[in-house]
């Protein structure tokens, strides 16, 4: 649906060019959760915003093709470029951003701001229609109608950011980016505004990519699982095989490191920190903190191999597939 | 001599909020009461949400805030009340904090190591600069660092991790009975949570130093702590043993906290349908869980649910907390990775400073 | 190298200047400029006088020059006490709260709602004649330490609830300490600020004040120069250059404050915002 070819997009001030994802390959598939997962400074907002098409300067594409697969209005598949993308994104592509408060606006009722996103996107002539779908779409979601009255500080972060998640899917698009939708949420709302997610996705059978942190929220809800360090993936595959058998050993690491209830084992967190955006060493960007690091690590930067179907790491460790794929995913 | 290092005796927190003739009154803290042994160091978290009043509390305890009623008392002696039988210079030695932003834990525009040789100066742990330095070493060692690297600096030259570290340095000076820490983990990545959470764990072998560590996240609290009191809106509806209380829940509140964790291993219970939070403020039940609580009796909207002690050192407040008898899968067990063995990881040593971080010394 | 931007350079410069002609050049005057009858009147610029004379019998340049001595000396007078009772007063208050804050507040209020020049033009007529500079300097300062202190105080209580004041306590450190090594230092900037415009409104209210003729109109001030003039008739008579010369060194001296005062603001936000990095 939506390709990634070797996608390289800094940000180029004058101080420096911080090369905040740096040569990333990646798919979003039809029908599907797509997580994107890793830590502060590893780029995967700014992977967000080239898949919404949001560059803006300092923000730019350096390389790569950004390819979008997707039905036009006559139901035929089109291919876009980006520019295409960014002129018709609003049709395919909608947007769950961080931080309810910031998005919505406090002195509007949030009806009004259903209003407000449904008018940019489509013509609907007849307000009272616009009203019955909304509520319709809302009782769908099992919010109560009530939320349409409200301000945005009336509601509780957690409502918020449902009534961000009905914005957001409220004209069926085919692929929803979420950024960090759960921050600041307790765990308990948390749970509640993930789900609620993952059933409307399921009913509208379109495809989800969540951008999160939290390797857990992953395991939880994503099929497919992509990990990003240091503006790059370095292993992407079917969540439940990730879990199972980490290719990578910054995998291995964060996984090893969660510690879990239940179990005492002594956990390790990984040592070091990750090179500078700006000026990245050549080969693996994580040889510096890798436990198993070899001479061509630091050279030259392992690609993206299919090991198993489906499953991609870019790691010298594992030089040869152990089940022949497809190809490129 | 008391044979509690920390008691928290029926401690009340009210907030007044607005103005004198239209003011609210928020209810933070409720009547709690927790207390510390004396003579086997330990680690108790207070596990919460927002809300719930964990913090509060911890800001009472390091004196930053006033009950309202109800008293704090180390090693049996009073720190609040006019006649409050502990001086400034005793508390001091005794309980030290670790907050939850390193950013915010030292001036920006003073040199950090100022911090660590006030404290050995003033709470007159050393007598003049020169042993400060080797106190002040022989602290920052013990969290990874070494003074060469951090002597001179601002703070905006140092990672979360290390201001982090720097700060539980700072806080060792002393050697302190009691460090309570605020989150401390939680605004730093999670491969480099367990690195802080495990210096706590060998500062309390090591030095016999009791935590209080405030947390909402169940999974490092079952880690690190031995006991958790679970917090809710100002209650403490749950405590005893981590152990027991997150593998044997016995609360509803717990119970719902623990199926929400998202863990990696154990997938959610989807069809588990709990009430969320409502649109209006919460209405005020007598136990404040019972809008949200699946198993919620007539009784718990007009009483106060009663205070259950369990034998073994374990409180529940609830009505019928034994009743629950939830259809509960055993929490699973960490799966068993298929990978090879040699890819076990080396425990790293002190943290070089180096911009590009340094790798585990073989 | 200190980069300095052009505003500091150039506001730099400027009150350089002033600073040579009101500070070193006074000791080189011929005159007295309390003197009338030095020297012969009303004559236009020459090689002889430079700015010309005025209708009293004064070299104008000379005079100009003890003109701009007293004035930056009220100015800088009023400026250094208002600021630093303004700051202590807007610390101690902010910081310790409670009924020290409560009072100083009231009295910050006080003095910021009454308005200063009504009262000004009471105490000169009360004094009937007998206002020295000193006098008139000490009702600007009582009437200008709020300004500075309402700021401080708010800069004091935003900070008081941040976490490094705590770590500050925990190290030992008593209030005072606290107040002076860790708020201050973020206080200190406002502080130049402040004293910058501080000086401005004590000239501005001096020279004010000298027009309508309520200052010490003997003393040789930018204003006095001023109510001199217009008492002459300088105007109507074409004798720009008695005139002139206080208003535009006036002018001048303004735009020289201002300019060092914003430039030394943008400089001091640069440095930090490098020092971030």
């Amino acid at each position: 649906m939506l390709r990634l070819r070797d996608i390289k997009a800094y940000y180029q001030t004058p101080g420096a060019v911080v090369k905040a994802v740096d040569g990333v390959t990646l798919d979003v598939g039809e029908n599907e959760i797509l997580g994107i997962a890793g830590e502060s400074g590893c780029g995967k907002s700014t992977l967000l915003k080239v898949l919404y098409g949001s560059l803006e300067p300092p923000l730019k594409i350096v390389a790569g093709k950004v390819e979008a697969e997707l039905k036009n209005e006559g139901g035929k598949l089109v291919t876009l470029g980006p520019r295409e993308i960014r002129k018709h994104w609003w049709r395919f592509i909608s947007y769950i951003p961080q931080g309810s408060m910031s998005f919505l606006n406090p002195v509007v009722r949030i009806e009004q701001q259903f209003l407000d996103a449904v008018a940019r996107k489509q013509q609907f002539t007849n307000k009272r229609e616009i009203h019955e779908r909304i509520s319709s779409y809302l009782k769908e979601l099992q919010l109560s109608i009530e939320v349409l009255n409200a301000y945005p500080h009336q509601l509780s972060g957690g409502m918020r950011q449902r009534v961000l998640v009905a914005l957001g899917t409220f004209l069926h698009p085919e692929i929803v980016l979420a950024d960090e939708p759960t921050t600041a949420l307790d765990v308990v709302t948390q749970k509640g505004v993930l789900l609620m997610l993952a059933q409307v996705r399921e009913r509208m059978k379109n495809s989800l990519v969540i951008v999160s942190h939290d390797i857990g929220l992953h395991y939880q809800i994503a099929h497919r699982i992509a990990i990003m360090y240091n503006g790059k993936i370095v292993e992407v595959g079917p969540t439940e095989r990730v879990f199972e058998m980490p290719l990578h050993p910054y995998t291995q690491m964060l996984i090893q490191s969660l510690p879990r209830v239940g179990d005492h084992k002594h956990r390790q967190g990984i040592s070091g920190r990750p090179p500078s955006l700006i000026d990245p060493p050549a080969g693996c960007r994580f040889a510096a903190r890798c436990p198993f690091v070899m001479d061509s690590c630091r050279e030259e930067m392992p690609p993206l191999l299919e090991i198993e179907p489906d499953h991609f790491v870019a790691c010298y460790l594992h030089r040869e597939p152990i089940q022949p794929g497809k190809g490129v995913r | 001599m008391s044979d509690l290092l920390l008691e928290i005796r029926d401690v009340t927190k009210v907030f007044k909020r607005g103005g004198v003739l239209f003011g609210t009154q928020f209810l933070a803290v409720d009547h709690v009461n927790l207390s510390l042994d004396r003579q086997k160091p330990s680690v108790l978290s207070i596990v919460g949400e927002s809300g719930s009043g964990k913090t509060t509390l911890a800001k009472i305890i390091l004196k930053l805030h006033e009950p309202t009623s109800g008293n704090v008392l180390l090693e049996g002696k009073s720190i609040f009340g006019t006649h409050s039988n502990l001086d400034s210079l005793g508390y001091y030695r005794t309980v030290q904090p670790i907050f939850q932003n390193p950013f915010e834990t030292f001036s920006m525009r003073k040199q950090v190591d100022s911090y660590l040789y006030d404290t050995a100066l003033n709470l007159k742990i050393a007598k003049d600069r020169k042993e400060a330095r080797d106190i002040i070493t022989d602290a920052l060692s013990s969290v990874g660092l070494e003074i060469n690297a951090v002597a001179g600096k601002y703070a905006n030259q140092f990672s979360g991790g290390e201001l982090q570290r720097i700060s539980i340095a700072r806080g060792l000076i002393p050697r302190p009975k009691l460090i309570v820490a605020d989150e401390p983990v939680s605004m730093i990545d999670a491969s480099l949570r367990m690195n802080i959470v495990n210096i706590f764990l060998s500062l309390k072998k090591k030095y016999h130093v009791s935590f209080i560590y405030i947390t909402h996240d169940l999974s490092t609290a079952y880690y690190v702590s031995d006991y958790v009191a679970i917090m809710y809106r100002g209650d403490v509806i749950e405590y005893g043993s981590s152990d027991r209380v997150l593998t044997n829940p016995m609360h509803p509140y717990t119970e719902l906290l623990l199926n929400s964790v998202p863990a990696v291993g154990k997938k959610w219970d989807r069809h588990l349908k709990l009430p969320d939070v409502e649109l209006k403020e919460y209405q005020n039940t007598a136990c404040k869980f019972a809008n949200r609580c699946p198993f919620v009796q007539p009784v718990c909207r007009q009483n106060k649910p009663p205070r259950v002690q369990i034998p073994g050192d374990r409180e529940v407040l609830c009505f019928k907390p034994v009743d629950y008898a939830l259809d509960r899968t055993t929490l699973s067990l960490e799966r068993e990775t298929t990978y090879r063995d040699d890819l076990k990881v080396n425990l790293p040593g002190p943290e070089s400073l180096s911009a590009d971080g340094g790798g585990p010394k073989s | 190298m200190v980069k300095l931007n052009a505003r500091l350079k150039t506001g730099g410069v400027l009150l350089l200047l002033f600073v040579v002609v009101g500070v070193i050049l006074p000791r080189f005057s011929p005159y007295d400029p309390r003197s009338w009858n030095a020297v012969p009147r009303n004559l236009p610029p020459s090689q002889a006088h430079w700015l010309g004379t005025t209708s009293v019998g004064q070299d104008t340049f000379w005079l100009l020059t003890f003109a701009v001595q007293n004035s930056l000396f009220v100015g800088v007078v009023v400026a250094f006490f208002a600021t630093t009772i303004g700051v202590f007063a807007g610390l101690i208050g902010g910081f310790l709260g409670s009924a020290i804050d409560r009072g100083l507040t009231l009295l910050m209020d006080v003095f910021i709602s009454v308005p200063s020049l009504p009262i000004l033009i009471l105490v000169a007529s009360l004094l009937q004649g007998k206002t020295s500079l000193l006098t008139i300097s000490l009702v600007l300062i009582i009437f200008n330490w709020p300004w500075s202190a309402r700021q401080v105080r708010s800069i004091a209580l935003s900070m008081r609830e941040r976490d490094f004041i705590n770590t500050a306590r925990f190290s030992g450190s008593g209030t005072l300490s606290i107040v002076v090594r860790e708020i201050f230092p973020y206080v200190l900037t406002w502080s130049l600020a402040n004293f910058v415009n501080t000086v401005l409104v004590a000239i501005a209210t001096e020279s004010g004040l000298a027009v309508i003729g309520l200052s010490s109109v003997e003393q040789a001030t930018l204003g006095t120069m001023i109510y001199w003039g217009l008492q002459y008739q300088a105007l109507l008579a074409h004798r720009w250059w008695w005139i002139g010369t206080p208003v535009i060194a006036i002018i001048l001296l303004f735009i020289a404050l201002f300019l060092a005062s914003t430039g030394f603001a943008d400089f001091s936000a640069e440095r930090r915002g490098r020092k971030r990095a």
